[in-house]
């Protein structure tokens, strides 16, 4: 098999880390995009159309928070694959370093 | 368990042994770790001890070990670890190291020196060999006279050059690179060149000599050549047998050698620690008996008394030690017994001073408000879940990290219980301050309502909310505020509302205010302890009293009046300030409208600052009069002896004068430092306000202009930029927030507690307690 490994040990190490933090903390803030938390208004990019030319009033606002949290989740997603990739790289990492002694 | 909360009680003890069981008791005791030997030759120079040889016998024996140790290093053979033997060497084993030590360093170096001269002269035919093999191709010349060499690769082209200018292009040179085989793996990888100059003349031999290259005599016929490539080979071969059979056995010397390595240098070690103690005790006249004097703690003398009796047991003497306990006018040293968990306070505490002989030990209380002064200044429940993780981590990895053995990750283990308690203390701050990565999170609904506001109920309309920028919730209309507040912690509105950092600047000043005034009280009630433990009540009368009632009366008015402006009911635009009713109660400015919070304010404020105002000259003048009188009656009573002795009495009364002049001037010094120190001491305090709101804004400011970028980016591509910005926010989160915060918020909680807590109680002038123990000289290597 050639050979994958492309990050030494402390990079693989950082890689996992930060990608845990990153799933969960993206995740939460995924849900609590997608629950409408008002705490959160400020990362929604609402613009003043939204909120004059609305037929069902908080709708479209929602709308956006729920494309923010879908942002979120699939970012999420993507921190689970690096996550993935990370751990392999420690495997190999410590096979290489089993096999050298 | 009253040894934490003040140092133990040390006696002094005389120790009689034998000399010939001095080695085993000084190796028991040792490793038992309790006793601090006496210097009781203060007086003499390091070479003057008696055992000054001994000493430095040990350090040529480490010299040596050093030198093995490199060179087992060097030929990568590994170190087996270290299986601590209790034996303890004696001294005959010492002369027996000793010579087996020059031994194996007299053979290692000679099988160093060998081995060099061998692979050289290998080098050397290898050189001839390849000459002779490439030799054939240029010998399309029968000049007659020609050299033959080896040269560097690199010196070639300068070769030539000189060559050129040496003989006008009248010669010849050819030359070739050696390729190297790949037996070769020798300790040299530089590139070498074979050449051949047919040249007239012999100015030529210098100039290659010049150059640092070989020259080898080359045959001239065919068959000599071939004769003598054979014979190179033979050689060849030769030398090559023997070079392996060196390398062989110097690894095997190495390998013996590396076996007992850590157990010698252990050895070696504990002896001469041994040796060291030894020249701090007396030898008497008959050379058969050592005094040793020694700090021991008093529950510790049965331990120490069997751990004699076990060393002069296996010293087979047939005296047991003599234990004497002496009683002393000198200060014991300050031994606080700690364990892992309480060692890096402790540290940080013995950092600024140890305390003196029995005082009172701040650490246990700075196990809890230290962690809680930095929680309040970090505030942040997302960072201290960070920092709680990172250090359970270093805890439960802690010795992969020691045997790293770099300076900062060392510091970083020894705090790690108090890093972990920090991160606890903060996810706590956090939950009450309502932060997390500066947003709030709203677990019980918040008490403000903005719908009640809206028209018919309130006085908003249509056009209010086209025309005005800011909208202002007012709690009088009803409906907009419940009624009751936010069950734990601060209401998760006002992290949205524009207006967040007036409310919050308030109430965390004032927190800071509070907090402060409690420690320092806190520090104060110490002291009591203190004076009542060195049955010191007269101090308890002159200093306790009058500091207390001071501070109580002027800063703990301070605190009553903002609880009780934070209790009761009344409008927000006639409230009084604080901070001017205190600066008016201190002036007795009483002329201004609405500025009294309850009926009988005027009378209890100026009763409170008369009575602190009256607090100074207690503390100033008391303690010395008192003192004052209690020498003159002294002095009184002795006079009709001392008609006789005229000028002892004059000279009494000299230094009576001298020592009430330094009286006087201490307890001022006292008074001012103490009164002035109330009130900046308490200003000091805001500091607490100060980094919380540094941090909060940081923290803001982070969101802001990271992920929030990311965060408004709906189009297609706004996951993958969520996910490479979440990395950047989570990279200067730990360096900005954690790491830069986290020391900021630590130095500054750490001089709260060494500056403003303790110098209302602490002397922290003593010396501390150094037991001769081999585990921490082996911990410390």
């Amino acid at each position: 098999m050639v050979s994958c490994l492309f990050c030494g040990p402390k990079l693989a190490a950082c890689g996992i880390v930060i990608s845990i933090w990153g799933v969960i903390m993206l995740a939460m803030l995924g849900i609590f995009f997608t629950t409408h938390s008002a705490v959160l208004i400020d990362d929604v990019p609402f613009k003043e159309e939204d909120m004059h030319n609305d037929q069902d009033p908080p709708h479209n606002i929602y709308k956006l928070y729920n494309q923010v949290g879908y942002n979120c989740f699939i970012a999420a997603g993507i921190y689970v694959l690096v996550a993935a990739l990370s751990f392999c790289q420690i495997k190999l990492n410590h096979r290489k370093e089993y096999m050298v002694r | 368990m009253d040894s934490f909360f003040r140092s133990e009680e040390m006696c002094l003890v005389q120790l009689f042994f034998q000399t010939e069981s001095a080695h085993n008791c000084i190796n028991e005791l040792g490793h038992l770790g309790l006793v601090q030997f006496k210097d009781l030759n203060p007086g003499t120079v390091a070479f003057q001890r008696r055992f000054v040889k001994e000493v430095k016998k040990c350090e040529e024996m480490e010299r040596i070990l050093r030198f093995l140790e490199n060179e087992v290093v060097k030929s990568n053979i590994p170190i087996p670890a270290d299986f601590t033997s209790e034996t303890i060497p004696v001294p005959r084993d010492v002369l027996d190291l000793e010579s087996r030590f020059d031994k194996l360093e007299q053979e290692l170096k000679e099988i160093n020196s060998n081995r060099d001269t061998l692979r050289q002269n290998f080098t050397q035919l290898m050189e001839i060999n390849h000459l002779l093999k490439v030799f054939d191709a240029f010998l399309f010349y029968l000049h007659d006279r020609f050299v033959a060499g080896v040269i560097k690769h690199e010196r070639f082209p300068a070769f030539e050059k000189i060559l050129w200018r040496l003989f006008h292009g009248n010669f010849v040179l050819r030359h070739a690179e050696i390729k190297p085989h790949e037996e070769e793996n020798m300790a040299d990888p530089v590139k070498k060149d074979v050449f051949v100059v047919f040249v007239q003349g012999d100015q030529i031999r210098g100039k290659i000599r010049k150059f640092h290259a070989s020259m080898y005599p080359c045959p001239n016929n065919a068959y000599a050549r071939k004769e003598m490539r054979t014979n190179v080979n033979t050689r060849i071969e030769d030398l090559r047998l023997v070079l392996k059979r060196t390398e062989e056995f110097r690894e095997t010397t190495l390998t013996a050698a590396a076996a007992n390595l850590q157990e010698w240098a252990s050895k070696v070690k504990k002896m001469k620690a041994i040796y060291y103690t030894l020249n701090l005790c007396n030898i008497d006249i008959t050379q058969k008996l050592i005094v040793a004097e020694i700090w021991c703690p008093v529950s510790d003398l049965n331990s120490v008394h069997t751990a004699l009796i076990h060393g002069s047991e296996q010293s087979g003497s047939s005296l047991s030690p003599v234990v004497n306990r002496i009683q002393t006018q000198q200060t014991p040293p300050t031994f606080n017994r700690v364990n892992s968990f309480t060692s890096g306070f402790q540290s940080i505490i013995d950092a600024y001073g140890v305390g003196n002989y029995q005082e009172i030990n701040p650490a246990p209380y700075t196990m809890v408000t230290f962690p809680f002064l930095f929680a309040v200044m970090f505030g942040d429940c997302g960072h201290g879940l960070v920092m709680t993780l990172l250090a359970l981590w270093l805890i439960l990895h802690q010795e992969h990290f020691r045997k790293l053995k770099n300076e900062l990750i060392d510091m970083l283990v020894d705090g790690r219980y108090i890093i972990f308690l920090m991160g606890l203390f903060s996810i706590y701050t956090g939950l009450i301050y309502n932060d997390c990565f500066s947003k709030s999170f709203n677990v019980f609904g918040s008490s403000w309502s903005v719908r009640p506001m809206f028209h018919p109920h309130g006085p908003w309309t249509n056009d209010t909310l086209h025309d005005s920028g800011h909208l202002h919730l007012d709690p009088l209309v009803s409906g907009v505020y419940s009624g009751n507040p936010y069950p734990f912690g601060v209401d998760p509105i006002w992290n949205i509302a524009s207006n967040k950092l007036s409310f919050l600047n308030s109430y965390k000043m004032k927190m800071s205010v509070i907090m402060g005034v409690a420690h320092m009280l806190f520090g104060v009630t110490l002291s009591l302890v203190n004076y009542i433990f060195f049955r010191n009540l007269k101090d308890v009368a002159l200093q306790f009293i009058p500091e207390v009632i001071f501070m109580l009366s002027l800063f703990g008015y301070l605190i009553f009046l903002i609880l009780y402006k934070w209790c009761v009911v009344m409008k927000s635009e006639s409230a009084p300030s604080i901070l001017l009713l205190f600066i008016n109660m201190m002036l007795f400015d009483y002329s201004s409208e609405g500025t009294v919070l309850y009926r009988t304010q005027k009378p209890v404020q100026i009763f409170l600052v008369v009575v602190a105002v009256l607090m100074v000259p207690w503390l100033l003048f008391a303690k010395p009069l008192l003192l004052y009188r209690k020498h003159k009656q002294l002095k009184f009573l002795s006079l009709p002896f001392c008609l006789s002795l005229f000028f002892g009495v004059k000279k009494a009364f000299v230094s009576l004068q001298v020592s009430m002049a330094d009286i006087f001037v201490y307890q001022g010094i006292h008074t001012i430092e103490y009164c002035l120190g109330c009130i900046s001491n308490t200003a000091s305090y805001l500091r607490l306000w100060a980094l919380s709101l540094a941090h909060a804004e940081l923290s803001e400011v982070l969101w802001k202009m990271v992920l929030q970028v990311a965060l408004r980016v709906t189009s297609g591509m706004g996951s993958v930029l969520l996910a490479v910005t979440f990395a950047a926010f989570a990279v200067l989160t730990v360096t900005i927030l954690l790491v830069m915060e986290g020391l900021s918020a630590f130095l500054h909680a750490l001089r709260l507690h060494w500056v403003e807590f303790q110098n209302k109680f602490y002397k922290g002038s003593g010396y501390k307690f150094t037991p001769l123990s081999f585990n921490r000289m082996r911990d410390m290597q």
